[in-house]
């Protein structure tokens, strides 16, 4: 077996990915914005509880591979509960994390459960099915309806 | 057979290694490899005949030209046209089509008429027109298939009217392999009075072209797919319709004589070709087409044939693998998706054995909302596949099934 597979599919990776947390529409909500990456068709929503300045509630729909409703999924169980500056300095951290080639044990360390998304920085060519709830949630933030991955991560 | 895999070491990529294994390339429905001797008549162009064309009297120029010149009268060849100016060179099929959608559809296309166009077209068959129909008021419809995807001759024969002013249908479609009865289509669409635009991309690196046979008004056509290089695409027009077309884009090259007042134009196909030329890659293309002409139609389609067959076979024992088409003669692509597994991650997985599959919409959307799935994995062949390529895929399948169920 490849062993850049297995790291990529971990085994939390295809558990998330089977059986997501807090997947479905949020309805009422205090934000909510569409993802998706127009070069493989996937599409994500990502729906806040926000009222104040804490997420209370947040919770996804869309249609991806294992790899984006994964980090859908680990998405929310970390983000759930954050005040609004905690859960955008987690943002910024996961695409900084992407764009480092060398994954480093100490970034690796701080994002707990996110650290099994580390696998996909072996695959180019998935590192936005990754990044694009995290985007997604991150225009919701910012009040926009709409963002296109391969924009955002420029 | 064994004639045909013989040609594989005229491909320099077929013999790179991909994680210590042989690359299994099985997506030539996106772009085909190329033989070495296309790389090399590009690679000797720029060394010993590198000029601009239609400039100057010098030997280098007319070299260049001729051999640009040559390229045309190939392609007309190739497709089967009466004359060398109905080929115009494009930079791809997509800016053929855009180029028939904005000069002959700005001219001719007003409220009222009527643009035909299928859900089996690649995107670039499908936009232009849509658009163009936007422009000039004009109305986009559908042409009618039925549940197999094929496309349903009475219901087109009745959606067509003295209304249809164009049809726009692929020879082949880049998902499914469907052959829609593009010659019975064009006998229908003339008796009202309409032309069709044929997209030939996804056929004529399998089957033998012949546009004066198909009658067809224009036909597309894209090196990239032809074993030839990128940066080269080929529109066919009738020499009557593209003399009534105006230009699509203008700059040197095109023009009879040029003043404050106004400029007047050269007849097609220079009309249509603004600016330098891509003349390395009409040299290759040139090259490309030999090749492949060369191999005969028939051996390449009864390889291509047996390769399906194997595929198929092996496809349908796998209880976990939705087919999207069962219809039997088709080109050689299958699109099909895997139980459970997005078609992102199972590409991925074959790529770690070496196994180029394409996954996504295939520029194809509104034949992925027919078929009510996001995205499909597509396995397409080329004659220089072989049959262990096949069952090395099929392998690779079961194994993926294995890894993510």
């Amino acid at each position: 077996m490849d062993e850049s597979l297995n790291e990529l599919y971990q085994a939390i990776i295809l558990d998330h990915s089977k059986r997501p947390h807090n997947q479905g529409k949020l309805d009422p909500c205090t934000h909510c914005a569409d993802g998706y990456n127009p070069l493989c068709g996937d599409e994500v929503t990502v729906y806040l509880d926000a009222p104040k300045d804490r997420i209370e509630k947040i919770q996804f729909t869309g249609q991806g591979c294992a790899i984006s409703k994964a980090s859908a999924s680990l998405m929310t169980l970390q983000l759930k509960g954050q005040g609004i500056e905690d859960s955008v300095k987690i943002f910024e951290k996961i695409v900084e994390f992407f764009k480092e080639t060398q994954v480093k044990a100490q970034s690796l360390e701080e994002l707990g459960d996110l650290a099994a998304l580390a696998g996909v920085a072996q695959f180019p060519a998935r590192i936005k099915c990754a990044t694009l709830p995290w985007h997604t949630f991150m225009s919701a933030l910012k009040g926009e309806s709409k963002v296109d991955v391969n924009l955002a991560a420029e | 057979m064994n004639d045909l895999h013989r040609l594989r070491n005229d491909f320099p990529l077929l013999k790179e290694k991909h994680k210590r294994l042989n690359i299994c390339y099985l997506d030539n429905a996106s772009t085909t490899q190329k033989p070495a001797v296309v790389l090399d008549v590009m690679d000797d162009f720029y060394k010993k005949s590198c000029a601009n064309v239609h400039r100057g009297a010098y030997r280098l120029s007319e070299q260049a030209t001729h051999l640009y010149e040559s390229a045309r009268e190939r392609v007309a060849k190739f497709i089967g046209a009466e004359k060398s100016s109905e080929i115009i060179f494009t930079k791809n099929a997509t800016e053929a089509v855009n180029l028939v959608a904005t000069s002959w559809g700005e001219t001719f296309l007003g409220p009222d008429d009527e643009v035909l166009v299928s859900a089996l077209e690649h995107h670039a068959n499908f936009i232009p027109w849509q658009r163009v129909a936007l422009r000039q008021g004009a109305k986009f419809c559908e042409i009618p298939l039925q549940p197999s995807f094929e496309v349903d001759l009475n219901a087109y024969g009745n959606s067509l009217s003295s209304k249809t002013k164009l049809v726009a249908i692929t020879a082949a479609s880049n998902v499914l392999g469907i052959l829609p009865p593009i010659k019975q289509m064009i006998d229908m669409a003339h008796a009202v009075g309409a032309k069709v635009l044929v997209d030939g991309c996804q056929w004529s690196s399998h089957y033998q072209t012949d546009v004066q046979q198909l009658d067809a008004d224009f036909f597309v056509l894209t090196g990239h797919k032809l074993l030839g290089p990128n940066g080269i695409g080929i529109l066919y027009g009738k020499d009557d319709l593209l003399k009534a077309m105006p230009p699509y884009q203008s700059g040197g090259g095109m023009i009879e004589r040029v003043t404050f007042e106004k400029t007047t134009y050269r007849l097609p196909p220079e009309r249509f070709e603004a600016g330098t030329p891509p003349v390395a890659e009409a040299v290759g293309l040139h090259h490309a087409l030999d090749y492949l002409e060369a191999i005969g139609w028939d051996v390449l389609a009864k390889h291509e044939d047996h390769l399906m067959e194997r595929a198929r076979e092996g496809l349908v024992n796998l209880p976990y693998i939705q087919l999207f088409t069962d219809v039997k003669k088709v080109s050689p692509v299958l699109s099909f998706t895997m139980k459970g597994v997005h078609p992102h991650d199972l590409s991925t997985f074959m790529d770690t054995r070496a196994i180029a599959v394409r996954s996504g919409h295939h520029c194809a959307q509104p034949l992925m909302d027919r078929l009510q799935v996001p995205a499909t994995v597509r396995a397409s062949f080329a004659f220089y596949n072989t049959l262990e390529e096949v069952d090395h895929f099929v392998k690779s399948l079961q194994e993926a099934y294995e890894f993510f169920a």
